[in-house]
């Protein structure tokens, strides 16, 4: 089997805290995989492991069969940080001409691709405003923008909806789901909404540095015999505690 | 490519700062004209030689704290080699005083004691003997000058080493803050999730903040010769290469100690301890009254390397080869610290 992403023994300290704990894991190509958790558990640092923006202590993180870090591989991967890293000064179009410009893409590409992405994220008509002028949900869409500009095979998108509105959210993961379907995309997604988590088609819920518990929402749900995902969330939790 | 797309969102972002601006370049110039009116002078020991020059003066010249010392032979050379502030001779039965004058306020002092001395040793000879008043008085002393003149002021020999001051200090700053900006913005860790190499993220910010230093140093430069009209022995293409070069180290280091700080107010902590004490060994106080270590200390100060060879072409009128020392020493420094920069980054990424 190729696994587009795979996790292998991975253990990753800060100081004394052990936050991530021998993680094993992987995700096939064509696939939404869906990391859920409670605050601290360890997301963030793992996906930034799998971006290769930090180092694993032990184990290793193969992407597209190629142990990260990896220089090359991060054409094909398109990372949207939780907290919006955004040149405040410059404007919408400035900065996604500048992210386009790090990526492999000549100029009519670079021009394609910025309509799509700002489109997605219904930014269009706001590319001219500086970015230090929009909102908070705005940055976020223009975040999320930034991350598919190279048109990556790989998407790891950390709490992408957090502050955006429900209908957006909703028109954001159609555009996820047609990613996957129609481009087949692997994209893996961290978030705290449980109806989200059930989009997916696999989950994975951390806790504490390890994966308490994986499965298709629909396996999950039935494991812990509730039909709200939100339950599946606290009982999850309240059984290892 | 990626290098090109860096430099120019640096540029589009410092273009929108104003005020940043407004302190890179217009700031040295008013304080340069500040200082311009406010100079001031300081008093070290003088270093005298002497030659033909009979014991009694020699003693009262000592008793006003003049560190005497004899020669068989005088010369402009002797003072230059022998680093001596001025050569006191009787030369056909005239006394002739030159002073070296790289530091006009030391030969004022020097020249003041000189004088005191002679007429004082002329008063006590009236007082001991009763022959006729031998009159040597002070424009009996025929006074004359390695470097300037006698209208060289303290500033125009301060003026090299404030402008490379000002050049490094405000590169210092301003690139140092810049790279901050990216830090504490989040935005450098996110560059490190595209595929951009550690050395061409340096190589840019050398780059970007390189166009602007070199705006500010060439407009200090101009300012100085031809507003306030500084003294400018050398070539001017000189005073630019070696500001430019200060630039270069003030940049790479600047960015460098950006890493050790986590917020713009702790980059300015840095400014009492990595700038201050490079304007103590500039030569704005004269290094040679400096105990040795201190003086050591000083040989580890780019300023120290840049102010000599600053001073070197704009009032001595040394050329390329005189200062090459001092411009090779600032090469290494700047080398240094970008191959430092280059590891320092490895914190966000190995690659
Ligand atoms: N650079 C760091 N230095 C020290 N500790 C860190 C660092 N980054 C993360 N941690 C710690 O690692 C743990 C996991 O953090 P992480 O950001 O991965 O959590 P998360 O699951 O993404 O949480 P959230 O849902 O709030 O985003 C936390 O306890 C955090 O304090
Ligand atoms: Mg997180």
């Amino acid at each position: 089997m190729n696994y587009s992403i795979a996790i292998n023994q991975v253990s990753k300290s800060f100081g004394k805290k052990v936050v991530l704990n021998q993680i094993d894991l992987t995700i096939e190509e064509g696939q939404i995989y869906g990391f859920i958790g409670p605050s601290g558990a360890g997301k963030t640092t793992l996906v930034k492991m799998i971006v290769g923006m930090d180092t694993t202590d032990t184990g290793t993180i193969h992407v597209l069969n190629k142990k990260m870090p990896n220089l090359g591989l991060l054409q094909a991967i398109g990372y949207m940080a939780q907290s919006d890293a955004l040149y405040s000064e410059l404007t919408g179009m400035e900065n996604l001409k500048f992210f386009a410009s790090l990526y492999k893409l000549n100029k009519t590409e670079i021009k394609e691709r910025i309509s799509y992405a700002a489109d997605l994220v219904h930014l269009t008509n706001e590319l001219n405003k500086r970015v230090k002028a929009y909102s908070g949900g705005m940055k976020r869409r223009l975040s999320l923008a930034i991350a598919l500009i190279q048109n990556p095979k790989i998407l790891i998108l950390d709490e992408p909806t957090v502050g955006i509105d429900p209908e957006l959210r909703l028109s954001i993961w159609n555009e996820l789901l047609r990613l996957k379907n129609e481009e087949g995309k692997t994209i893996i997604v961290t978030t705290h909404v449980m109806d989200e988590a059930e989009r997916c088609d696999f989950v994975a819920m951390i806790r504490d540095g390890v994966i308490l518990t994986r499965g298709t929402p629909k396996e999950l749900k039935e494991q812990y015999q509730v039909d709200n995902f939100d339950e599946v969330f606290l009982k999850a939790g309240r059984n290892d505690s | 490519m990626r290098t090109v797309a860096v430099i120019k969102r640096i540029c589009q972002e410092m273009l929108r700062d104003k005020r940043t601006l407004a302190l890179l370049f217009v700031a040295p110039l008013i304080i340069l004209t500040l200082m311009y009116f406010l100079f001031n002078g300081n008093t070290v020991d003088p270093k005298l030689g002497v030659v033909n020059i009979d014991n009694n003066l020699v003693k009262i010249l000592e008793e006003t704290k003049i560190n005497v010392k004899h020669y068989d032979q005088a010369g402009r050379e002797l003072i230059v080699e022998e680093e001596l502030d001025g050569l006191l001779e009787l030369k056909d039965e005239k006394l002739v005083l030159t002073l070296q004058n790289s530091d006009p306020s030391i030969a004022k002092a020097l020249q003041m004691k000189v004088n005191q001395s002679v007429s004082f040793q002329a008063q006590s000879k009236v007082l001991n003997s009763n022959a006729a008043p031998l009159a040597i008085q002070k424009n009996d002393i025929d006074t004359q000058y390695v470097y300037g003149n006698s209208e060289t002021s303290f500033f125009d020999v301060l003026s090299p080493v404030l402008v490379g001051f000002f050049v490094f200090f405000f590169v210092f700053l301003i690139s140092g803050i810049g790279l901050l900006k990216e830090r504490t913005t989040g935005t450098l860790e996110r560059l490190m999730s595209t595929p951009i190499r550690r050395g061409e993220i340096v190589t840019a910010y050398l780059v970007g903040f390189g166009i602007f230093a070199v705006i500010q140093t060439v407009i200090v430069v101009l300012f100085s010769i031809n507003v306030l009209d500084m003294v400018l022995v050398g070539s001017v293409w000189h005073v630019i290469l070696i500001n430019l070069l200060l630039a270069l180290v003030a940049l790479s280091l600047g960015t460098l100690l950006s890493t050790f700080a986590a917020s713009e107010f702790q980059m300015v902590q840095f400014i009492p301890i990595a700038v201050i004490p490079q304007v103590f060994f500039a030569g704005i106080f004269p290094l040679e009254g400096m105990a040795n270590w201190l003086q050591s200390i000083g040989k580890i100060m780019p300023i120290y390397y840049a102010a000599d060879a600053l001073k070197g072409v704009m009032y001595k009128g040394l050329g390329l080869k005189d200062i090459s020392g001092d411009l090779f020493v600032l090469v290494v420094f700047a080398t240094f610290f970008i191959i430092l920069n280059i590891f320092a980054l490895k914190k966000y990424r190995r690659l």
